[in-house]
Formats: C-alpha cells, sequence, structure tokens
C-alpha cells in the first residue's frame, strides 16, 4: 500500500470499504504525520489518543454501509465537541470543554469518522491569515513563513499537509475559500441555511456557514452530502431537498451559462490574478460552457457593508463573554471591573477592534448611518446576483486578488488585511454558495484558486464545474515536507 | 357632576394638579416551557434546575421559538382586542449584567406582535377606556441574589428565558384607583384567557409605572418619571401618589422635573432616583440573526379567534340581562373565572337572588376570614345550592340557615344533612305553633293585658318569646299569623 497520508478521501473510504486498510492503519498515518508536522502549528488540541483507540474499536466491529468509515478527521476549533476543548481560537476559551456536539460535526461522526484533533483558527474566526489566533500562527505548508489564510488556516494547512484527509471549515466573509485558495486546496461555501450553525461558535450569525475543505472536489461533495442537513435546533435552517451530492457529481458541464462580473477586475489587481482568471475562462469554454459577461453593480459596496454587518452582529454575539459563566476570567473589584478586565485580557486586539466597531455602528445615532444602510445595501448586493442568475447559471471569479502573503506582512494593515475578501464576501452577504478551486501558481509557485458562485441551494452545479475544470486545469500542489525533519 | 368629584387632583396654592399614568407591565405567559428553549417554568424550584444550554448561553447555542408562547400572546392580544400583527420581529437588546447570560435579550422593539387595542374599566362613575399602546414578547432575564453572602452575588437562571408579554398602555391613567381597576381588569382578562396567572408575589405580574403631572385644564404632557418594577397593586398606588407629589412640589418650587429612572423604596414609601437621562443604557437594538421574522398567517389567528372564551365584559353583560343581577354585583361575579363558575354552578339549580346574597355576603366574608381563594372554598357550589333551596321551600329559616353555613364551613357537609341531625328543621306545623303560643301567652298573662289595652309594641316581646322557646325553629310568618289571632 502506497503512503496512506497521500490518498484522496474517496480511496481512503474505497480501501477501508474493500478491507485493504483498516481504520486503525489509517488513523495511524495521519496521527503519526500530524506528529511530526508539529511546526506546522496547525493543531489546537490534539486527540490522538483516543482517535486510535476508536479507531481499533471501529475495526472490531466495522460498519462498512458508512460514507465515511473509519476515517479519521481533524475540524476546525470552532466547532463544539463534547468532552473536547473548544477555544475558537481564543484565550477566554482557553479552558471551555463543551458537554454537547454541533450538528455538523455529529453528522460527520454518524457516518463513521474518528475526531483526531481541533485545527486552529484566527481568534472567533475573525482574520484572513490565521495570525490573530491566541494559539499562534500557522504555517502554509506551501512555504515556510507564508500564511495558510483564515480564518480557517488550521483547516486548510493540515489537509494541503494532508494531516486530515479532509475537514471542515466555516466561511462567514471568504474563510474557506481563502485559505483553499492559499494552499492549493478545495473549500466550498454552502448556500446559507444549508448547513446547521447549532454548536458552532457564532461570529456573524446572518453570515457564518460551515464547508467542507478537501483536497479534491470529489472529497468535497462527499463531505458536503453527509454535513448538509435540515435542523430544527438552528432556526435560520432551511429545509430543502439535498442531492447525493457525491454520486450525482458529473463533468458534463456541456451548455452551462457562466458569467463573468466585470466588477471584480479591481484596481490594481495583479496582472496573474487577471491572467488567471483568463486561463479560467478558457477552461471553462473546453468544457463546453458558455461564457457570458455579465455586471453585478454594487461589489464596491460589499466590503464596507459586510465590515458594518459583521461587526455588528459579532459584538453582541461575543457579549456573552464576560466571565461569569464558563471560559477564562479575570478577578476584578466589581462586576464591572471584572468584566473589563476579563474581555481585555480574554480578547485579542483584532477582536476587539471589531467588538468596537459593531458596538459603534449599532449605536444609537449611528444605527441608521451604518447598520441600516449596510442592511439596505446588502439587499441590493443580492438583487445583482438574482438579475444576474436571470442570464447564467453560475459565476467564476478570481478567489483571491493575490496569492498567500508572509506572515506578518499585513499585521499592522487591517484595511489591506480585511480587502483579502473582497472577492469572497459578496457571496455570503447575498447567501449564496461558493467554492474554490486551485488553477494555477504565481510567479513565486504559490498557489491561486478560481471561484465559482451559485445560485441558492445550487451546489450541485457548482460542484459540478468545478470537478470539470479540475480535470482540464490538472493542479498539482508543490509540497516538499520542508517542515519535516 | 359626579365625575367632578372622583377626580384625582393634586392642590397646592390655589394650582391644581392632574396625574397622569403609563404603565408598562410584565405578564409571565403561563407555559410548560421557555420563550426559546424547552426548559422549565415551574415557580419555586431548586436555584438553577430549571436552565438549559441555550438559557446559560453556552458558545454555540441558538434560540427556537415556543409555538405555545406565542399563541398566548396573540390570544392576550385578542382579548384586548387589539390588532395582531401577522408579521413581527424579534430584537436583541444588548447590556451586560450577570444575570442575563447572552449579554442580551430577545425581545420585540419596532415590530411588536400585538398593536394598539383597549380595556375598559368599570369605575364608580362609570366605565372608562384604557388604551393598549402595544403587546411584545420577551424574555426574562435570571435573578441576581446579593444577600446570601457578604462578597459575592449569587445567580439563579432558573427565570432566564421565561416568556413574558410586556403590555403597554397608553397614558390614560389619572388615578392611583384607576390603576388599582386596569390592572385588576388585565389580570382577570388573562386569567379567564389562561395566558398568565397574575400571580404578583410569585412575580408573575409587574409593572413600570410611569407618571407625570400637569395643571388641570392643559394640554401638554409633563416631563416623566419611570418607576421600576413594581410588584403590587398597593405599592403601585403608593408609588404614584409619592412620585406626583414630588413632582408638584419641584414645579411649585420653580424647577423642573428631571426625566429619569426611579425606584420604589417600600420601606421608606418614597421614590429615589436609579439613573437619569443621560446615564441611560443604549441598547443597541438590531434585529436577532438567529430568528427568522415570525409571521402568522390568518387561519391561525382565526383559530385562536374560535378558542377564545367569554370575557368579562362579555359575562357581565350576560349576567344582568339573563339574571338580571345589578351592575354592581356583575362586576363582582365575573372579576375572576373561578368566582362566575361558582356562581353559574349555584344558580344552575337555585334561586339567582338568594344565590347572589349568599355569596356576596357570606361565603366572600367567611373566605376573607380564613384567608381562602374561591377555589378553596369548603363549601361546594352544589351545597351551596342546596342550602338556599331548603331556605326557598322553607325547610329552615334565613337565620338558622346562617348556623349550618357556619357549620357547612367547617368541611363540606351536605346541609341536608345537617339539617336533620340537628333537627333543625322549621317548624311549620300550625298545632304545634299553636301549642307553643297559648304556653307563651299563658305564661306572661300581665304582658297580653297591657298588649290587649293598646301597649302594640308588645307584638315583638311574644315573637321573640316564641322563637326563644322553639329554639328558633318556628316559621316566623306561621308564628305572627297564629299570634295575631291569639291576643
Amino acid at each position: 500500500m502506497s503512503d496512506i497520508t497521500k490518498q484522496t478521501l474517496s480511496e481512503l473510504v474505497a480501501n477501508i470499504k474493500e478491507k485493504k486498510l483498516s481504520s486503525s492503519e489509517v488513523t495511524k498515518a495521519f496521527v503519526d504525520r500530524s506528529e511530526k508536522s508539529k511546526e506546522l502549528n496547525t493543531y489546537i488540541t490534539e486527540d490522538f489518543s483516543n482517535a486510535l483507540d476508536k479507531a481499533k474499536k471501529f475495526d472490531d466491529k466495522p460498519n462498512l454501509d458508512l460514507k465515511l468509515p473509519g476515517i479519521p478527521m481533524a475540524v476546525k476549533d470552532l466547532f463544539c465537541t463534547a468532552n473536547v476543548r473548544t477555544t475558537a481560537g481564543s484565550k477566554i476559551l482557553n479552558n471551555f470543554i463543551p458537554t454537547y456536539e454541533s450538528t455538523v460535526t455529529q453528522n460527520i461522526w454518524n457516518e463513521g469518522a474518528i475526531l483526531i484533533g481541533k485545527l486552529n483558527c484566527d481568534e472567533f474566526a475573525m482574520g484572513s491569515s490565521n495570525e490573530t489566533s491566541f494559539f499562534g500562527n500557522v504555517q502554509n505548508p506551501i512555504n515556510k513563513n507564508l500564511v495558510p489564510g483564515g480564518s480557517s488556516g488550521g483547516s486548510s494547512s493540515a489537509v494541503a499537509a494532508q494531516l486530515t484527509p479532509i475537514t471542515i471549515g466555516t466561511d462567514t466573509g471568504g474563510s474557506i475559500r481563502q485559505p483553499a485558495s492559499f494552499t492549493g486546496t478545495v473549500g466550498l461555501k454552502p448556500t446559507y441555511g444549508s448547513c446547521s450553525r447549532y454548536g458552532i461558535v457564532a461570529f456573524a450569525s446572518s453570515l457564518d456557514q460551515a464547508g467542507p475543505m478537501a483536497q479534491n472536489v470529489k472529497d468535497c461533495a462527499l463531505l458536503y452530502e453527509v454535513i448538509s442537513s435540515y435542523d430544527q435546533k438552528d432556526s435560520t435552517s432551511i429545509d430543502f431537498k439535498r442531492n447525493h451530492y457525491s454520486k450525482e457529481l458529473t463533468n458534463d458541464i456541456k451548455g452551462i451559462k457562466i458569467g463573468i462580473p466585470k466588477e471584480y477586475r479591481v484596481d490594481g489587481m495583479p496582472k496573474e490574478i487577471d491572467d488567471l482568471w483568463q486561463k479560467g475562462i478558457e477552461y471553462a469554454k473546453d468544457c463546453g460552457a458558455e461564457i457570458i459577461d455579465i455586471s453585478l453593480p454594487h461589489t464596491n459596496y460589499a466590503l464596507p457593508t459586510y465590515y458594518i454587518v459583521a461587526p455588528a452582529e459579532a459584538s453582541s454575539n461575543l457579549a456573552r463573554y464576560d466571565g461569569v459563566k464558563y471560559g477564562f476570567r479575570a478577578d476584578g473589584e466589581n462586576l464591572i471591573d471584572m468584566y473589563e478586565k476579563t474581555r481585555s485580557e480574554g480578547f485579542g486586539a483584532e477582536v476587539q477592534r471589531r467588538i468596537m466597531i459593531g458596538t459603534y455602528v449599532l449605536s444609537s445615532g449611528y444605527y441608521d448611518a451604518y447598520y441600516l444602510k449596510a442592511q439596505k445595501v446588502r439587499k441590493l448586493i443580492k438583487n445583482d446576483f438574482d438579475e444576474a442568475y436571470k442570464k447564467v447559471d453560475a459565476i467564476l471569479t478570481p478567489s483571491t486578488p493575490s496569492s498567500a502573503f508572509k506572515i506578518g506582512e499585513k499585521t499592522n494593515d487591517p484595511v489591506s488585511m480585511y480587502l483579502n475578501d473582497i472577492f469572497t464576501v459578496p457571496v455570503n452577504l447575498a447567501g449564496l454558495p461558493g467554492i474554490s478551486i486551485p488553477a494555477g501558481h504565481d510567479s513565486k509557485g504559490y498557489p491561486l484558486g478560481l471561484q465559482i458562485i451559485g445560485k441558492a441551494f445550487d451546489e450541485q452545479n457548482i460542484l459540478n464545474i468545478a470537478y470539470a475544470m479540475e480535470e482540464k486545469i490538472n493542479f498539482k500542489n508543490k509540497i516538499t515536507d520542508w517542515w519535516i525533519k | 357632576m359626579s365625575k367632578e368629584r372622583s377626580e384625582y387632583l393634586i392642590n397646592r396654592n390655589d394650582n391644581q394638579y392632574e396625574v397622569v399614568i403609563g404603565l408598562e407591565v410584565h405578564a409571565q405567559v403561563l407555559s410548560q416551557s421557555k420563550l426559546f428553549s424547552t426548559s422549565a417554568t415551574k415557580f419555586g424550584a431548586e436555584p438553577n434546575t430549571q436552565v438549559s444550554l441555550v438559557d446559560a448561553a453556552f458558545p454555540g447555542m441558538l434560540p427556537v421559538i415556543n409555538e405555545f408562547c406565542v399563541k398566548q400572546a396573540i390570544k392576550t392580544g385578542i382579548g384586548l382586542k387589539a390588532k395582531i400583527n401577522k408579521r413581527s420581529v424579534f430584537d436583541r437588546k444588548n447590556y451586560f449584567y450577570a444575570d442575563l447570560p447572552q449579554g442580551y435579550q430577545i425581545s420585540q422593539f419596532k415590530d411588536p406582535i400585538v398593536g394598539e387595542g383597549k380595556v375598559v374599566l368599570d369605575m364608580p362613575d362609570g366605565q372608562k377606556e384604557v388604551g393598549i399602546e402595544r403587546l411584545h414578547l420577551e424574555q426574562d432575564a435570571g435573578k441576581s441574589i446579593h444577600d446570601l453572602d457578604p462578597k459575592n452575588t449569587f445567580v439563579d437562571l432558573n427565570r432566564s428565558g421565561v416568556a413574558l408579554m410586556e403590555i403597554v398602555s397608553k397614558p390614560d391613567l389619572r388615578s392611583p384607583e384607576e390603576v388599582n381597576a386596569y390592572i385588576k381588569k388585565l389580570r382577570s382578562i388573562m386569567r379567564y384567557l389562561g395566558t398568565c396567572d397574575g400571580n404578583m408575589q410569585e412575580g408573575s405580574l409587574r409593572a413600570d409605572v410611569n407618571v407625570s403631572v400637569r395643571k388641570k385644564g392643559t394640554k401638554d404632557f409633563g416631563t416623566r418619571c419611570e418607576i421600576k418594577n413594581v410588584n403590587s397593586i398597593k405599592f403601585m398606588q403608593m408609588a404614584i401618589e409619592y412620585e406626583a407629589n414630588r413632582q408638584v412640589d419641584l414645579i411649585e418650587d420653580g424647577q423642573t422635573v428631571d426625566q429619569e429612572t426611579r425606584l420604589f423604596d417600600i420601606k421608606k414609601n418614597e421614590t429615589r432616583s436609579m439613573r437619569s437621562k443621560e446615564d441611560a443604557h443604549d441598547y443597541r437594538y438590531f434585529p436577532d440573526p438567529d430568528l427568522l421574522p415570525l409571521e402568522v398567517s390568518e387561519e391561525f389567528i382565526n383559530l385562536l379567534q374560535s378558542e377564545i372564551p367569554e370575557l368579562p365584559d362579555e359575562k357581565k353583560k350576560r349576567f344582568i340581562d339573563k339574571f338580571k343581577l345589578t351592575p354592581y354585583e356583575a362586576n363582582i361575579m365575573v372579576s375572576d373565572i373561578e368566582t362566575s363558575n361558582y356562581f353559574e354552578d349555584v344558580v344552575k339549580k337555585s334561586d339567582v337572588k338568594l344565590a347572589t346574597n349568599w355569596i356576596i355576603g357570606e361565603l366572600f366574608a367567611a373566605l376573607n376570614e380564613k384567608n381562602l381563594e374561591i377555589t378553596d372554598s369548603p363549601i361546594s357550589a352544589g351545597n351551596l345550592s342546596k342550602l338556599i333551596n331548603l331556605i326557598k321551600d322553607g325547610t329552615i329559616s334565613g337565620k338558622i340557615a346562617k348556623t349550618v353555613f357556619e357549620q357547612m364551613m367547617e368541611g363540606d357537609k351536605d346541609p341536608k344533612k345537617i339539617v336533620e341531625e340537628k333537627g333543625l328543621k322549621q317548624e311549620s306545623d300550625p298545632k304545634a305553633l299553636e301549642a307553643l303560643i297559648d304556653k307563651v301567652i299563658d305564661d306572661n298573662r300581665d304582658k297580653a293585658t297591657e298588649y290587649k289595652s293598646g301597649k302594640v309594641k308588645l307584638f315583638g316581646f311574644f315573637v321573640g318569646q316564641v322563637m326563644k322557646v322553639s329554639g328558633g325553629k318556628a316559621n316566623p310568618q306561621l308564628v305572627n299569623e297564629i299570634l295575631k289571632l291569639k291576643l
């Protein structure tokens, strides 16, 4: 058997089902590689020995009808996992061990997968480089001192470095797609309401969605099929007919109409990105798709709108971390003093910045000018997509305006950091599905991604387009295992 | 003329002031589980035993609306003759406090579930209509307990997340008496509907009281003060009286009233400033992104409408029309659903007039003395109607009936059995009565002579003697008739 960790999820599932591999062998292989990869700092909490026990139990009584039989999997540390510490990358939850399981992770375990650990992420998913985590930077396996993207940076790094066959992240403004793009992996942000938010530490409730991150489109489709479910515990969960996405996956996209929005050709966009986009258009044509120029006129307003709506919701969502009930508490003279010290010491700078922005835009006297206006613009952005989808079936854009940058390069310039999300944020504001697939390398040899945006609940269609283009692109990640001594 | 008399005015140095009052009543929804979680709502449980992960605001927990609470709010809206809003929105009211685990309360701000309505009060000088501004659903907070430890505050989250209806009145109330009538009427309507138990001791009904004063005859409202969280009608009345006089004193002294939130100190019988308008919280209301707008259909509302029982106003009208009660009697009988049910049970099988008098008179007095509610009455409606029938058919006199009633109060005994066992049956046999009367006249020959010679006042003496000799059992009417013949 060739190196187990180099196999795709689909290969591993097949090998376990055909009894060519045991869950213990597979789990041990990923645990061993993870042990050797500590320099990447992908894990916040390891659960290796429990994972090996569970794998053994699975092998003793294997249920091979499951979709993820005995497959080990590390998940972003924003998902609450019963009896395993869940930190959201924050000091304020440093000691928090949930008694409950998020719906999305429960769906995964129900299909036979085994938790091997909790992956690093930006604090409360606020960041685009994984540099805001209380638990430190994550290294991009592509190159030393390169960020893996964020906020699901531990997830993207772990999949790219093959420390887990597949994983899940969350995406509020690009937190799955941007890190996927930075690490040469595939990441899907599903339609809002497709995956339950129950048990996921909330950042911005109206934008947060969980989604799969994988080495290829097929694996991504399989995991999406597992995690997407209607959940009565989440009032924004939507009860729609869900496909067998992996079974129905096809590379036949002949006649599919793909829109190219002119507004995404932003000022100062590197030529490399524009070239990649052009190449993407050619690949899509090669697959038989019809290319149509479209307009999404309010694109320019998406980023400022996002940076009002998301902090506003976050400022309220994070009010519960007050040192009273659980998590970190700093001693204080009185209640107010305790609050102030707990929150000043427990939250990092970026989280504090967003809480302050959010508090400001909701304050009386500013609410109408900021929050209310942002909600109106959000509606206009959604209308743009509705209009476009009268003409096309999907939209093709770059995933990010650049390739991965150096650790520390943008930490003192939040606005430049925020600009990273310029192509991904409109998708969250409109509640639509979007997938990032690796499509080439820049001059430095760093991966670049293309984004395919779909109609609401049309994940099957964008997975198909991604699947077809993946074949044409034939991307190969250049990873040298430089961190393994 | 009569209106003038009952007006509540404050007089100072030739100036007359009118008091303007509006109430924000917080009524706990009668429900098994909380507004957004499945935890129980039972009163008096051990601290922190009725708390779910949602109530304690654990990471990743989400609210899910309890449909029953929505129905209760709509029913209450129907009872208040109010507009039901088919689309309402839950907002977050953000503030920090140790007993508010989420750091925000889920409430309804711009789009409440119930709009304008009205409540009719029966005042001594006639009816008065009080406007309802709105009713919205919201979560209750937990309870901070400061007196268990010198240094620490304890928090009980049992109440956290319990559904409340905030019922906001228009500033239509003008006196402590009207406030009393308003709260009682509101309570009565909700108890008829089964939407709130109205138990003020347990905190199921409490109110924020807005008070302002203005010179009689002026149109503009004065600056108001809000007295927070008053939990008894008596305290509301005391607080209003104190606060109105405080404001009048300020104005008469040439000062102005500051808009502020005040607390009522029960021990000192005064209101105290809690925070000024400048210090008022900025609650940063915004629509809760965890909840979609609440939409209810016409059919849903109609179905609830069909479940609404006869309410106090309609019942009162029926009691007056059908049973010929006076408005005063009808008001008493409909004041709460239990009394009206009791009354209707009694009059099913007995005389209305007698039943009304016995319930309002003897029964209420006896219950009052024992500090019992009508639902705990030792005398069942069935046995009270039996007692009334014994009076009506002449088996016992009204006086004996009181003796029987007293014994019934000691335990719900059948009055017929008491009459038989104690031999209390009224003597109505003319022959037996004649013998008695002859004996009394014989024993009082001198008085009989005086009577005959014109001292007619002595007739009463003879009646009394006969009743005494009979042990109170002689039929008074027959005694009268026979005595007249014999003397």
